[in-house]
């Protein structure tokens, strides 16, 4: 069994999501510390409101104010709370039917324990200080015996309503690339060498290999050196700057057969000017100290490979 | 046209905590190979291959695409994904072979839990506004369900315990969790250790056949009698969470009321979910539920409903089951939920 690599991997995104007229009114409502549900023809008034009927799918815009207590329908406790959710310290989730609501809200309910929390106990919104109109602006629920119910229709218009959130999201992975990419990774990382493998059943080898053939659908495991000379048998002309690149533009990218192999693989290619690159330029890796991986292709100097030579891998 | 299909063949891996030597295509080759030699059929046979997988558990995008490695995707085949389980797949599959573009099928899913926190990652499956801003978990929504079934009467924690322990008394040898299993401490309360299901990396695969294909391939075929899949509202306070309208409903067009099932595989993967299908469904004690172990005996993400239908239709080829009802679910709370009826011949 190899020593497979590892990697922290971090996937963080921001999406911007736009908001609908109900769910805007909502959200900058909470901003302004009211609570606004959706009636649905039939009378019932959804919490948190939506934009079309659950039951129908009809549209619906009619917004109405519902109190800021309520009653709590189904909890559960969470002893460890996780990164990202509302309280740092042991609370319960909740369902919570706000008062002249007929549909639950889910969020936190801050509790000393277990045994303070039942259904059908009376709680009420604690305002987060800073409101931005988000789920958020509610940092959470606290017991409370009242009712602070103001029910009254609402138009959900605000000065300055929110038009969108920000979904911020992140999530952190370990990633492993299996068996025959380390392979191919700690080979040309530790010996400058490029070692792809070879199908038992068609014989062709793959670089960088991933264990499997695509065309047999079968395991490779022969492994097989290759280069460190190759052919660029297609490429394109980059004039667009990447960002945290330093590469002049323009340059060229091209897919580079290495010899022995039956799949090209793409690298930049350097040191001739980017409008003299032409399919069947013969070309080797160079590398830069302590490179992990070619830092692009030179010219050889040999002449130019037939055609016929890589027209399968193209 | 009406073309009667069966599952010809299946076969899944190991459940395993963690996979990490291996790529998703080099766990999930020895399963396609499985499911192929049992038929005797060649990738080239196969007329439609249809995989379900997704993304966010392995954090890449389009991350099927390197799966298809396995399948021998050169030189070009019909091939279609869905980003859920597996029995989804199955799904499409099946009307692909109904509407007679094909006579056999491949289905395959694959998930590998293990390269992130699973109950965070599957917290952005949920409602981008109003849900996914807490970060609420899978098993904190599962407990909110828990406790509603224990507040209704449905449920306590001494049945939730003994679906737990009955569900890994199995002897499946692909489970990953099984024999005596604590009920454990509470995770989220009311769930406890015990009712939720270990978190791992596996992969299903079934051959599906049409009409005399799938008795060539097959000594018994699993006959497909009806399949149907039906979803509910996905904000959790609007819906009964001591019920599953939307699995009664696709039991009910899957044909699943018109006789009795001796076999149920239900995809629950928390106890207190069994409770819920097995009122919605209207199993009673004359039925055989989850023999394989169910999820949670192995709960490979994204494969596990897929093997529900696997298993199912395993016991028929077996002779074991004559009719078997098959369930697979996604989203939080039983959100979604498929089910499909399989009959073998009569004997
Ligand atoms: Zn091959």
């Amino acid at each position: 069994m190899v020593d497979v690599l590892k990697a922290p991997l971090v996937v963080e995104f921001p999406f911007t999501r736009s908001l609908g007229p109900v769910q805007s009114a909502f959200l900058t409502g909470l901003r302004e510390r009211v609570v606004l549900g959706v009636r649905t023809r039939d009378g019932r008034t959804l919490v948190p409101p939506v934009e079309y009927d659950p039951v129908t799918a009809e549209e619906i815009r009619d917004l109405v104010h519902v109190g800021v207590t309520g009653t709590v329908t189904t909890w559960a406790w969470n002893p460890a709370p996780r990164r990202g959710q509302p309280l740092g310290t042991p609370f319960a989730w909740v369902l919570v039917k706000l008062d002249n609501a007929d549909t639950a809200l889910l969020h936190a309910l801050d509790a000393p324990g277990p045994d303070a929390v039942h259904t059908g106990m009376r709680v009420r919104i604690r305002w987060a200080e800073d409101r931005v109109g988000a789920i958020t602006d509610i940092a959470c629920f606290e017991p409370h015996d009242g009712d602070e119910s103001h029910v009254r229709v609402h138009t959900g218009e605000f000065d300055d309503p929110v038009g969108g959130i920000v979904a911020e999201a992140r999530l952190d992975y370990t990633y492993s690339p299996g068996r025959a990419q380390t392979a191919y990774i700690k080979a040309l990382e530790t010996e400058r060498r490029a070692v792809g493998e070879r199908c038992p059943s068609c014989r062709k080898v793959y670089v960088p290999p991933r264990g499997a053939c695509p065309t047999c659908g079968v395991a490779t495991a022969e492994q097989v050196e290759v280069g460190p000379r190759g052919t660029v048998t297609t490429f394109c002309i980059v004039n667009i700057k990447a960002k945290n690149l330093d590469i002049e533009v323009p340059y060229v990218y091209a897919h580079i057969a290495l010899d022995g192999a039956d799949l090209a693989l793409h690298g930049r290619i350097g040191g001739i000017p980017y409008d003299q690159v032409r399919m069947g330029l013969r070309v080797e890796p160079v590398w830069t100290e302590g490179g992990r991986y070619p830092d692009h292709y030179r010219p050889t100097g040999e002449p130019d490979a037939e055609y016929d030579t890589y027209k399968e891998l193209l | 046209m009406t073309r009667d299909i069966a599952v010809v063949a299946f076969a899944q891996s190991d459940t395993l905590r963690s996979t990490e030597e291996l790529s998703e295509v080099e766990m999930l080759m020895p399963v396609l190979h499985g499911v192929l030699a049992q038929t005797g059929l060649k990738t080239a046979d196969i007329g439609f291959t249809c995989s379900g997988s997704c993304d966010y558990l392995a954090g890449r995008a389009f991350s099927f695409t390197l799966a298809l490695d396995g399948v021998g995707a050169w030189p070009p085949i019909s091939e279609s994904h869905v980003e859920t389980d597996g029995a989804w797949a199955l799904y499409e599959a099946w009307t692909k072979l109904l509407s007679g573009d094909a006579d056999t099928a491949l289905v395959y899913s694959y998930g590998k839990s293990s390269p992130g926190s699973l109950r965070d990652v599957l917290t952005r499956q949920l409602d981008p506004y109003y849900l996914a801003p807490l970060w609420p978990d899978s098993v904190a929504l599962a407990a909110l369900q828990a406790q509603a079934l224990i507040d209704a009467g449905d449920t306590d924690e001494r049945e939730l315990a003994q679906i737990g322990a009955r569900s890994r008394s199995t002897d499946n040898p692909r489970a990953q969790l099984k024999g005596p299993v604590p009920h454990g401490d509470y995770l989220v309360r009311p769930l406890r250790t015990g009712d939720c299901p270990p978190i791992g990396d596996g992969a299903a695969a079934v051959v599906l056949a049409a009409g005399e294909r799938a008795r060539d391939l097959c000594e018994r075929p699993a006959w497909i009698r009806g399949i149907d899949h039906r979803i509910e509202a996905h904000s959790l306070g609007v819906r009964d969470l001591t019920d599953s309208p939307s699995a009664r409903l696709a039991a009910e067009k899957a044909g699943a009321f018109e006789r009795p099932v001796d076999t149920a595989e239900l995809h629950a993967p928390f106890t207190s979910q069994e409770v819920v299908l097995r009122k919605a469904l209207r199993l009673d004690d004359s039925t055989t539920v989850n023999p394989s172990g169910g999820a949670l005996a192995a709960n490979p993400m994204m494969a596990a409903g897929l093997a529900r239908i696997g298993e199912a239709a395993a016991r028929i080829h077996r002779g074991e089951s004559d009719r078997a009802l098959a369930h697979a679910t996604s989203g939080p709370c039983l959100q979604q939920n498929l089910v499909a009826v399989l009959e073998g011949d009569p004997r």
